[in-house]
This record gives structure tokens, C-alpha cells and sequence, in this order.
């Protein structure tokens, strides 16, 4: 199998040739050709003995905030610098065994708080399709990883639309699957019950199945669902499309409001003639709820974090701020000169919601009106709906440094937090280009029907063709 | 509900972050822009409802008594900046000097 | 120094902390064994590894809900993870797993006994809830440095907070004892002070003898005895009560208990005040227990000591003090048990456990579990005694040969010739031995004065090298006496 080493010989090269920017895009935090072309000849051998792997020699990407032996797993950050995990997260380990090599690591937003991976200690990340623009985060690093060409699949993760908005920016798949389905074993947390390990790829094909190698049961995660995997689709026999027949979409007003961009509206409304010509039923639905899903998210996330974080204390790993005479001078300059301005400002945020006498009024309040948001779903979806259709962001990809208030950042999440606060999977696929930039179409399904989603996207992916991207 | 620049030293203490008094304003200035965003929730009327009722009726599932650690491809202390003889070391509390 | 008890009363909670018997800890799969050397038992979990994920340990849960019972607990089926936000070296998460509003069970009673009084004491207990422990800080081994063991990070603990519903020193001792006593039958925790299996914050307030209102209290830390607890509480309940009288305030704080001085101090003042930020544990969905789980953990559960001491006094007519003494400790308890059983003279069996067990277990620092002579040796060394075959002093003498060889009573007997002679025909023989050697002393004997009775009996013990049964030897000798 020389074959799986050039092939994986040539993807590292493709990623070492962008590392530290040399590409000028920013994509790649780290290579490791020795590792990568040991797994590679690993693969092949096991491949020669007739091991099952379907993703035999595929190289793969991996955002900086997976645990992976063989290269750092710093978060983007100058805290966790030079950080080797010496174990490996469940989902690296289960897309090893099918058979996939870890070529690089992504760069992203420190500590996944971002929507542009401007936050990064390495740098912003500059979108493939237009090196002005952001790609996108918190994932940015590994949709523009797909979007380049350096690999076909990167692994990302969500915790509020991270890998579905910069898919969308990048003009790939994104896909979120069911909080559950995805061990977040070695996924570094963010906010613990939103986090799940996603995937962007050049197709929802690939996309499905590494979601699927990575899918099940894991006794290191008592938040994994004992939920049996789906069995993985054979490839399609033909070019046409599949038929949408009996499949019911729903259009949550909400999520197309009059201040939309028009352009952007044009291409969901030509995805959505697509869908019907299908075979889908089209109907008009409402999630009364969806305005409030980012003052909770933005209470829910930064509150688990600030808490979450409080490991990275210069303690048991990574730098320690020198010289302090004592532990509190330890601590405060440790974290002060290792943590950069968002991640300290969601820290603040987060003590603050979590702190005594305002708890009820925001934490609690926070989780109450999440509840609200996911019966939003259960309701539509119990009333005979099963795909919702929306734009994944409202907006194309916006100029790196365009967006300087935070607030305004939080807000290019409008339309991707919902589903994280519900736990429900979701998958954000090109649909047509604005101005020349990509625009993301997103279909969300309920718990668990990751199946019924993916057979939805490919369809219409294929039903858009080249036009996804024109 | 705004946040003063003394409430945001506080938290800040809390959280272990130490905040140049030249960015204190600006700070806060900032966390109050986002706060005030969060007040249309106090405007929701959610009863007794609390999150996640539903989903934890099954409860979380439990792992047999056995001793099998996590294997580790180095040994954990050296991840550590500083140690000896074992232990992890780290500055004292500057309550603890003088013992 | 003034008695201030009579003017006021002392208004005492505790706060124990008990680690559970596991073999591993309660969020990972790592040894939650005591004594291996600094960090060897850790793991990307219990180091606080970024990405690293909790994952509860059933044992734990079983123990916690096996003590909770013990303890007269209502068990709660739903109970919640939260983490307990702080900062310290040791520990490694930044925050403690610990339960806050929705703990494992609520309302507990325990009935103490306090010493030389035959009722009990209800003392309510508000709430047990599992946790995990913190690592160990060493902050005297290496100059401006601390040092972090995190061995212990991560052991299972259940924290028991009563009500402060104890108005002595005594009563406290009285709680823990009972409280130690119940968990050791419930076999949940070594609970041990001295390796801190067992911990103890005492929160102690004194106010006017009538009034209602609690007083500030303060939190007495540092204590690893019980003695050590009744003491501290005493010295602190001085200092407050001396402060009242002058009319000054009592500050709400921690004291330090110094053993060496008998006295409490300040601690020194925590940089800042604390705030936990409890929130749900969202790595841990709530803990759900099914309500014949619980049922079985209270079928399953171990007699006892309140109901052991009831069917040990009905079963073997034993009093109070030995009753006290026998139910003590449960292996103990089950030892005595055996042997009253094979033995069948509950009294006799109580006094020689109690006695010459108890000395030679303290003596050898051996456990009962351990102890060379099993609970139906010691009974058949009874039998001998009841059976008059032997004498205490040969008995005593057995006893020791026992330990050392772990040979039954019947074959040391033997083999030290010590089986006493109660056949009248040996007996008689000796005795007329004895009348012929000494033929004054028969003569007065014969004569009516009885005073030489010890006399002549202790030399046909001589004669019979000690094994003639002293009282046949008095009843036969009333025969030659006029």
C-alpha cells in the first residue's frame, strides 16, 4: 500500500507548507511527519491483513482543542504552549482505527470562544476563499483546512455553531451531531453541555461517515448516549439525487427575518425549490423562543467555562508565570499573561452569572429559558416535522477585523446556538455563493435522526451540484 | 443589573485574573453592554420549569469499582513546571510563610 | 477558672467527612489506596488533564446509600452533581464534584449514647451527600514551597452535617463515637481519624442559658481525636463565653485547634471571602437510584449496634457495661458472638473478651480478625473452665500457650498436665497424703479448727502440682473435720 504513504506523505506536506503561516492563510498550529507517516505504514499493514477501515489512508485535520499523543494540544492559547496530551481522545482513537491519519493541527479560536478565529495566540486564520475575510469560528482553522484543499475532513467542535458557521464562511459541510452521539473524551471542555466534536468536509458523504467511525457509547463520558450507531449508508449507485419523498421540512420563521440579506435569502429559497422538487413537503413553522437563545447561550457557555478553566492554573502542566513570591501572584500573572482579552472576558462573565445573588437571576433563569428553546423543537418536530430548514448565518463571510464589539461577534451566531442548546444535530452544507462568498444552508434534525439529516443533505447537494458553489 | 468597576475587580478576583486598573473601565464598560442584552430574560415567564428534567430520567450511568487507570505515554508528574522527589511543587500562600 | 456552663449553653454542629471504602476513587479508575508514594496514583482525570471527563464509581454510590440507611436517612432517588468553584493546588479541577441542593439523602437521626447513661440522645442530622476528596498539601518540606501530593485527589467522601443540636462537649464526643461506631457496622469507611478516613469541623456558638437565638459561631478545624474534639469545643466555648462577658462580638471564623498548647487560635484570615459558585455538574447527568436498589441495600444491610446490644441482652442476659464493651467495635461484637454461642454462658464469654482477649490484642497490636485463637477455641477453653477441668490459673496459663502455638485447650491441657482432678477417689487419696504428712496440723484440723482449711487445701494443691479442683478439696476436707 504505498499508496496510503504518498498519499499521507503529500497531505502533510500540504500542511507543513501552510504552517505558521507561510501559506499566508494561518491554517495549520502543527505537523508531525515522522508520527503521521508511522500511522500511515500502521494503516497500510493493517489494511494488507484485511482490517475494516473506511476511511483506509485518509489524511485528517484535527482542531487544537483535541487530545492527540502526537502533536500539541494547545487550544490556540499561550497558556496550554508546548502542551502534549499524553492520552488521546475517544474519537481520535475510534477514526484511527477506521483507518484515518492525523496529519495536522487546526488553529481556532482560543479556547473555541469565537466566531472568527481571530482570537487565536497563533494569529487570525484567513479564509481560503478570500484571504480579507475571516473563515469563520471557532473551527475556522479546519473548515478553511477543507476548503484549501489540505484535507478532505477536519474535525472541529461546537459548543455554539463553531464548525457549521465557519463551514458555512469556507464553503464546506459542517456538521453537529446529537450532543451525546460524540464521546468528548479529550475534547479540552468549553461549556460542558454544549460541547460535541464535529466535523467539516468537502462532502457530506465524508462528513457522515466520520461522524459515524466516531459515533457510540464511551465509558470515559458519562454524557456519551447509549445509542446504537447507525450502519453506514452504501454509496449512492447513481449520480441522482435520492427522493425527499415523505420527508417534511420546516421553515422557522424566525430564522428568515426581514432584515435577512436578501442574497442570502434567494439562495435558501432556491435549496428550499430543490428540497421540493425532491419530493419534500414544504411547510411554515415557528420557534417562538429563537431571540432569546443567545442571552441564554451567552449565560450557559461562558458560566461552564469560567469553571472549566480554572484548571489552567500553572499547577500540574503547561507555563507558569516566573518568579512569583507567592501562590495568589502565581495564579493571577499564570492565567493574566496566559489567557488573551475574549477568554478572560467570558471567565469575568461567567464568575460573575455563577456568583452569589446573581445565580437565580441569570444561571438559573439561563437553564429555564433553554428549556424553552428545546421544546420549541420537540413541539415542531412532534407535530409531524422532519427537517428544519434555515440559513446557517445570516450573513457571508464578514472582513477579518470588521467586527470589533462583542456582542455584535455573539450575534453571527443567531441562527447555529439553538441547536446546541437543544442537543439536537445539525449539518450546514454550501448552498450557492453572494458577492463571491459562500453561503451555508442548515438542516436540523431531532435527537438521534442523524440518519434521516444526512440522507436529506446529500440529496441536496446533489441536487445543487456545482451551483452550491457558484 | 450593571456591574461596577469594584464588582468586576471582585469577580476578577474570583476567577483569579488580575486586571490593569487602566482596563478596569473599559472592561466593565464592555461587560455591561453584554449584560444588558441578558435582561430580556428576567422578561420570561418560565414558571417552575427548571432545565433538563426530561433528560435525566434515566440518570447517569456508573462505572464497577475495578482499578484500571487511564494509560499515560509520560509520566504525569514531569508535565509539571516544577516538581521533586514526587510532588508537584508550587509557590506558598503567603498565609503559609513563616512556618 | 469559672464554670460558665451555668450561665451559658453551648450550641455545638458537627461536620464529619468519611472516605468510603473503595478500591478505586470515585471519578476514575485510579487506586484510592493510602501510602503509595507522592502523584503515583493519578491519571489524566484526577490530574485535571484538559479534556479529561468524570465518571462515578457504583461502589461509592452503594456505600454512600448503605450509610445514609445506617444513619436513618431518607434517601433521595434523584440527587445532583455540583461543582464547588475555588481555587488551591490541591485541587486539581479548580473546582470540588460535590452535591449542593439536591444531596444523596436528608433527615437523618442518630441516637448517641453518652457514657454512663442509659438513654440515648436523638440528634437530628440534616443532610449526608458524596464528594471527592482534595489532594494533600505539605507545606513544611521544602523552603517557600508547597508541595502537592495528589494521591488522595478524587477518593470518595460522604459528608455528614447534623443540626446543631448538641449542647455539650460530651455530646459531641458522644455523636462521633456512635456516628463511628454505626459506619464501622455499616462497613462503609475504616473511619479512622489518625489516617484521616475521618474528619471533623466542629461549628460551636455559646449563648444565654433560655435564649433561643444562636449565637455566632466559629468553626473549630484541626482536630484528629475525638478527645481532641470535646477538648477544642470545650476551649472555645470558654473563649466565646469570656468575650460575651465582657459584652464584646464574636467573630465568625475558623480556629485552629494546637493540641500541644490545649488552646484554639485564628486562623489566619483568608485572602478574600469565598464564593463557591455552585452550579450542576455538567459532565454528570443527575444520579438516578431505582427504589429497589435501595431496598435491597436496606435488606442487605449489617446488624446494627443498637440492635445487636438489644438481641445480645435478651440472647445472653449480659448488663449494660458489658453489653457496651462487647458491641464496641463490630468484629469484635461478631467474635464474641461465636464464642458465646459454642460456649453458651454469654456472661462468662463477655468477661474472658473483654479481659484476657482484649489484653492480649492490645498487648500483641493485633486486630481481632487476626487473633490466633478463634472464636470456638475460646469457647472450648471455657467449657474446660465451666467443666471445673481447669483451674483460672491454668486456664490463664492455657490461654497463653494457645496464642503462641494455636493448639486447642484439651491438648495443652494435656500437655502441661494441667488438667484439674475433680475425681473424689484421686482427691481423697491426696488428702489423706497430705493428713499423714502433716499429722499436727491434722490433729487440730480434726479437732474443729476450721481456719486450717487454706492450709491444708493449698498443700494438696502443692501434692496435686495444682491440679486438684480447690473447691472439691474444701467440700471433701468438711468430711474429716468434727
Amino acid at each position: 500500500m504505498r499508496n496510503i504513504i504518498d498519499i499521507i506523505n503529500e497531505s502533510v506536506q500540504r500542511a507543513a507548507d501552510m504552517q505558521y503561516g507561510r501559506d499566508g492563510l494561518n491554517i495549520i498550529v502543527a505537523t508531525n511527519r515522522g508520527a503521521s507517516i508511522a500511522a500511515a505504514e500502521e494503516v497500510a499493514s493493517g489494511y494488507g491483513r484485511g482490517d475494516t477501515m473506511p476511511l483506509a489512508g485518509v489524511p485528517i485535520a484535527v482542531k487544537d482543542n483535541i487530545a492527540t499523543l502526537d502533536m500539541p494540544t494547545t487550544c490556540a492559547s499561550r497558556i496550554l504552549a508546548g502542551y502534549i496530551s499524553p492520552y488521546e481522545a475517544t474519537a481520535i482513537t475510534r477514526l484511527r482505527k477506521g483507518g484515518a491519519v492525523v496529519v495536522a493541527k487546526t488553529n481556532m479560536d482560543e479556547f473555541a470562544m469565537g466566531s472568527s478565529t481571530e482570537t487565536s495566540a497563533y494569529g487570525p486564520t484567513r479564509n481560503p476563499v478570500d484571504p480579507e475575510r475571516a473563515p469563520g469560528g471557532s473551527s475556522g482553522g479546519s473548515a478553511a483546512a477543507v476548503a484549501a484543499g489540505i484535507v478532505n475532513i477536519a474535525l472541529g467542535s461546537e459548543t455554539g455553531g463553531s464548525v457549521r458557521q465557519p463551514a458555512a464562511f469556507c464553503g464546506v459541510v459542517g456538521v453537529k451531531p446529537t450532543y451525546g452521539r460524540v464521546s468528548r473524551f479529550g475534547l479540552v471542555a468549553f461549556g460542558s453541555s454544549l460541547d460535541q466534536i464535529g466535523v467539516c468536509a468537502k462532502s457530506v458523504r465524508e462528513a457522515e461517515l466520520a461522524t459515524y467511525l466516531m459515533s457510540g457509547l464511551d465509558p470515559l463520558d458519562a454524557t456519551s448516549a447509549d445509542v446504537a450507531v447507525p450502519p453506514m449508508r452504501d454509496a449512492a449507485q447513481s449520480d441522482k439525487p435520492a427522493s425527499l419523498k415523505g420527508v417534511t421540512v420546516g421553515l422557522p420563521a424566525e430564522y428568515f427575518p426581514d432584515s435577512l440579506d436578501p442574497e442570502v435569502r434567494a439562495r435558501c429559497d432556491g435549496a428550499v425549490e430543490a428540497m421540493r422538487a425532491l419530493g419534500a413537503t414544504i411547510v411554515n413553522v415557528s420557534l417562538p423562543h429563537t431571540a432569546l437563545a443567545i442571552p441564554v447561550y451567552y449565560i450557559i457557555a461562558p458560566a461552564e467555562a469560567s469553571s472549566n478553566l480554572a484548571r489552567f492554573d500553572g499547577v500540574r502542566y503547561g507555563p507558569r508565570a516566573a518568579n512569583a513570591a507567592d501562590l495568589r501572584t502565581m495564579y493571577d500573572a499564570t492565567r493574566s499573561k496566559g489567557f488573551g482579552a475574549e477568554v478572560q472576558r467570558r471567565i469575568l462573565l461567567g464568575t460573575y452569572v455563577l456568583s452569589h445573588g446573581y445565580y437565580d437571576a441569570y444561571y438559573r433563569k439561563a437553564q429555564a429559558v433553554r428549556e424553552l428553546i428545546s421544546r420549541d423543537f420537540t413541539s415542531v418536530f412532534g407535530s409531524g416535522v422532519d427537517l428544519l430548514f434555515t440559513p446557517t448565518t445570516p450573513t457571508p463571510a464578514f472582513k477579518l477585523g470588521a467586527v470589533t464589539d462583542p456582542y455584535e461577534m455573539y450575534m453571527s451566531d443567531i441562527f447555529t446556538v439553538t441547536a446546541n442548546l437543544a442537543g439536537i444535530p445539525a449539518i450546514s452544507l454550501p448552498i450557492g455563493r453572494v458577492r463571491g462568498l459562500p453561503v451555508g444552508g442548515q438542516l436540523l434534525a431531532k435527537h438521534f435522526d442523524e440518519p434521516r439529516m444526512f440522507l436529506a443533505a446529500e440529496a441536496l447537494e446533489s441536487a445543487l451540484g456545482q451551483g452550491a458553489h457558484q | 443589573m450593571p456591574v461596577s468597576e469594584t464588582d468586576v475587580r471582585k469577580i476578577a478576583d474570583l476567577a483569579r485574573l488580575s486586571l490593569a486598573d487602566t482596563d478596569l473601565p473599559a472592561i466593565t464598560e464592555q461587560m455591561n453592554n453584554i449584560l444588558a442584552h441578558m435582561d430580556v430574560l428576567t422578561r420570561v415567564d418560565t414558571g417552575s420549569m427548571e432545565a433538563g428534567d426530561a433528560a435525566t430520567e434515566s440518570g447517569m450511568r456508573v462505572r464497577d469499582d475495578r482499578v484500571a487507570p487511564i494509560p499515560m505515554n509520560t509520566t504525569a508528574p514531569l508535565l509539571a513546571p516544577d516538581s521533586r522527589d514526587g510532588f508537584i511543587l508550587v509557590p506558598r500562600l503567603a498565609t503559609h510563610e513563616g512556618i | 477558672m469559672t464554670d460558665w456552663s451555668k450561665k451559658y449553653e453551648m450550641v455545638v454542629g458537627l461536620e464529619v467527612h468519611v472516605q468510603l471504602k473503595t478500591r478505586s476513587k470515585a471519578f476514575c479508575a485510579c487506586s484510592a489506596d493510602f501510602g503509595a508514594p507522592p502523584n503515583v496514583n493519578t491519571c489524566p482525570v484526577c490530574l485535571a488533564l484538559p479534556g479529561a471527563l468524570p465518571v462515578l464509581n457504583a461502589e461509592a454510590v452503594l456505600l454512600a446509600v448503605r450509610a445514609a440507611i445506617a444513619l436513618g436517612f431518607s434517601v433521595n432517588l434523584k440527587s445532583v452533581f455540583a461543582r464547588k468553584n475555588y481555587f488551591y493546588p490541591d485541587l486539581p479541577k479548580g473546582y470540588q464534584i460535590s452535591q449542593y441542593d439536591q444531596p444523596l439523602a436528608v433527615q437523618g437521626t442518630l441516637h448517641a449514647r453518652i457514657p454512663g447513661e442509659t438513654a440515648t440522645r436523638a440528634i437530628a442530622i440534616t443532610r449526608l451527600h458524596m464528594e471527592e476528596d482534595a489532594g494533600k498539601s505539605v507545606h513544611d518540606r521544602y523552603p517557600h514551597m508547597t508541595a502537592i501530593d495528589l494521591n488522595r485527589a478524587g477518593v470518595p467522601l460522604v459528608e455528614i452535617v447534623s443540626e446543631p443540636d448538641m449542647r455539650s462537649a460530651a455530646e459531641a464526643g458522644a455523636y462521633l463515637r456512635t456516628l463511628k461506631q454505626i459506619l464501622e457496622y455499616a462497613d462503609v469507611s475504616d473511619v479512622s481519624m489518625e489516617e484521616g478516613s475521618l474528619r471533623v469541623d466542629a461549628n460551636v456558638s455559646a449563648r444565654l442559658h433560655g435564649e433561643s437565638k444562636l449565637g455566632t459561631k466559629t468553626e473549630v478545624k484541626n482536630v484528629n481525636s475525638f478527645s481532641a474534639v470535646e477538648r477544642s469545643l470545650q476551649s472555645e466555648f470558654e473563649r466565646q463565653c469570656e468575650m460575651l462577658d465582657r459584652g464584646e462580638n464574636i467573630l465568625q471564623q475558623t480556629m485552629i485547634w494546637d493540641a500541644s498548647s490545649g488552646t484554639v487560635r485564628p486562623a489566619r484570615s483568608k485572602e478574600e471571602s469565598q464564593d463557591y459558585r455552585y452550579f450542576p455538574e455538567p459532565d454528570l447527568p443527575a444520579l438516578i437510584l431505582k427504589p429497589a436498589f435501595v431496598k435491597k441495600v436496606e435488606s442487605d444491610l449489617p446488624e446494627l449496634p443498637q440492635k445487636m446490644r438489644e438481641r445480645f441482652r435478651s440472647e445472653f442476659g449480659i448488663a449494660d457495661a458489658e453489653l457496651d464493651a462487647v458491641t464496641a467495635d463490630p468484629r469484635i461484637a461478631a467474635y464474641f458472638e461465636g464464642v458465646a454461642r459454642a460456649h453458651g454462658d454469654g456472661g462468662h464469654a463477655a468477661r474472658w473478651v473483654m479481659g484476657e482477649v482484649a489484653a492480649a490484642l492490645n498487648e500483641s497490636a493485633t486486630r481481632i480478625q487476626d487473633f490466633p485463637i478463634r472464636a470456638p477455641q475460646l469457647a472450648e477453653l471455657l467449657d474446660m473452665i465451666r467443666d471445673g477441668k481447669l483451674s483460672h490459673t491454668a486456664a490463664k496459663a492455657v490461654f497463653a500457650n494457645m496464642r503462641s502455638t494455636g493448639k486447642t485447650a484439651p491438648v495443652i491441657a494435656a500437655e502441661l498436665s494441667v488438667t484439674q482432678v475433680g475425681d473424689d477417689s484421686q482427691l481423697e487419696q491426696w488428702i489423706d497424703e497430705v493428713l499423714a504428712e502433716l499429722p499436727a496440723e491434722a490433729a487440730r484440723f480434726r479437732g474443729g479448727e476450721k481456719k486450717l482449711t487454706g492450709v491444708l487445701v493449698g498443700a494438696v494443691m502443692k501434692k496435686s502440682k495444682g491440679r486438684a479442683d480447690p473447691k472439691k478439696v474444701n467440700a471433701l476436707l468438711g468430711k474429716y473435720s468434727s
